[in-house]
């Protein structure tokens, strides 16, 4: 059982009502920071909140992952559904691999049910990168279709069948973009297409490529698309050379420079740890400046506990309203 | 994968047979369906496509091509079955997340999209989610019966507005 300050009175279970704080945030023009959970591999919540217990002082979301990397993980849904009940601001990751389309809206409107606010719509991983590659990929859906069938339920009111909800969701939605791969230089392109499905705010993979993700976000802002989302910057502490090879060869999706590869393997082994923070906060420090960027998206896998340091080194931690 | 890269290569060439073949067939279809019987001309189609479309474009059946809005390149042989690609997994060297050997059908799809001409840039459409019905059997007689244009019926309410 769930220990007694855990556990909500019956009160709490009422839809909660109110939009989304991160969104709050975002409007009300600050630089927002969430950071990514490292959703537990247990069916105990006091594993979540030992997990999250980094995080909440600092950030505006907190990211509940949807079996990253195709490893299995405590679900997304009920991770988020922890972190309301105690008071802090989810962003529920929503992929497309694992779920069929019915399972997807009934899932969406169970965790709007649960007081999940932010929706995250990916593809997802395939399969093939996790621990269970033999496993079915379903793939019914695509990212796009996510986004705009949430956005159908919370502004139509219906489900895709056409089928009408009694209360519709009330979701701040989001998409993930990714400017570091190919095609490069028609990313941009896809990032339009997410927003015209629905998307509202934008988490991005890793950033480790300035140049890169510069010309990103000028071709970005020649659409006019920086105006019509919010975007927070992918960051992320790399402990060493070897994680950061690790990473970038199998982890897909993740580019990382030879020169940040290099500058961690120069570095004197006790010494790494620092550096690879020092880096991330020389990225956070660089992408602030740039037009059309509205935060940061923190993803320290294993390292929660240096998110704080980060957030503060970096000249981006707010006093927070009390959760 | 089977398949002529030669020709995958000619998107122009490849749409201007497309949009003679839908000409051609939208001109016969009348005709064909008052004296065939229906689930023969179905064969006689899922047939020819599973040869034709099969060699040239790796055909998967889905029964509602979008072809010529994808570079001429069948956005089913994405291992995730994108149909507003491509994934965030795209390989430095522009290859498959999933089937390191073989180029991303989505990167290769915009590139050739570029080189198009009558439906050029139809690649930025966003597409509807796939009728899983559909499934084996004829896109061609789908397009000419109207089934495939069928998107579920909450998609189209935010264009209704």
């Amino acid at each position: 059982m769930v220990n007694s300050d855990q556990t909500p009175s019956p009160g709490d279970w009422e839809l909660q009502s109110g939009e989304s704080r991160l969104l709050q945030v975002l409007e009300a023009g600050h630089f927002a920071v969430t950071a990514e959970l490292n959703a537990p591999d247990s069916a105990d919540p006091k594993d979540v909140y030992a997990n999250v217990a980094e995080l909440g002082d600092v950030c505006d979301g907190i990211n509940a992952t949807d079996g990253s990397g195709a490893n299995c993980h405590m679900s997304s849904v009920a991770c988020c559904a922890l972190m309301a009940r105690a008071g802090y601001e989810p962003v529920l990751q929503m992929g497309c691999r694992d779920r069929n389309r019915i399972a997807i809206q009934g899932d969406l409107l169970g965790a709007a049910a649960l007081g999940v606010r932010n929706v995250l719509c990916l593809t997802g991983d395939d399969v093939s990168a996790g621990d269970q590659p033999e496993a079915r990929r379903v793939f019914d859906f695509d990212a796009l279709h996510l986004l705009r069938t949430a956005r159908i339920m919370r502004d139509q009111g219906v489900l895709l069948s056409g089928r009408k909800l009694t209360t519709p969701p009330d979701f701040f939605l989001g998409a993930a973009a990714n400017p570091f791969v190919p095609p490069q230089d028609l990313r941009h392109l896809r990032l339009a297409k997410k927003i015209e499905a629905g998307a509202q705010f934008i988490q991005t993979q890793y950033c480790y490529d300035l140049p890169v993700f510069e010309s990103f976000m000028r071709r970005a802002r020649d659409m006019g698309l920086h105006e019509k989302v919010y975007l927070l910057v992918g960051v992320g502490p790399l402990r060493s050379e070897r994680a950061a090879e690790f990473m970038r060869s199998r982890v897909p999706g993740v580019h990382i420079p030879d020169a940040v590869v290099d500058r961690l393997a120069k570095t004197p082994r006790k010494r790494k740890r620092a550096e690879g923070i020092r880096i991330c906060v020389e990225i956070i420090e660089e992408v602030k400046q740039i037009e059309g960027v509205h935060g940061v998206h923190i993803m320290a896998y294993r390292q929660e506990e240096a998110v704080p340091e980060i957030v503060e080194r970096a000249g981006i931690l707010r006093e927070k309203p009390k959760k | 994968m089977p398949g002529s890269e030669w020709l995958k290569n000619r998107p122009r060439l490849l749409e201007g047979v497309y949009a003679g073949s839908k000409s051609a067939l939208q001109l016969l279809y009348p005709l064909l369906k008052r004296v065939l019987p229906a689930a023969f001309t179905e064969r006689v189609f899922v047939w020819s496509e599973e040869v034709s479309k099969g060699y040239l474009f790796n055909c998967q059946m889905c029964g509602q091509c979008i072809l010529h809005s994808t570079g001429m390149t069948c956005p089913m042989n994405c291992p995730k079955n994108l149909r507003n690609g491509p994934c965030g997994g795209v390989r430095q060297n522009g290859h498959c997340e999933v089937i390191p050997e073989m180029p991303c059908v989505w990167v290769q799809a915009w590139r050739r999209d570029a080189q198009m001409g009558r439906y050029a840039g139809e690649i930025q459409l966003l597409q509807p989610p796939v009728n899983r019905a559909l499934q084996n059997s004829s896109a061609w007689l789908n397009l000419l019966e109207g089934a495939d244009a069928q998107p579920p019926s909450g998609w189209s309410t935010i264009e209704l507005e």
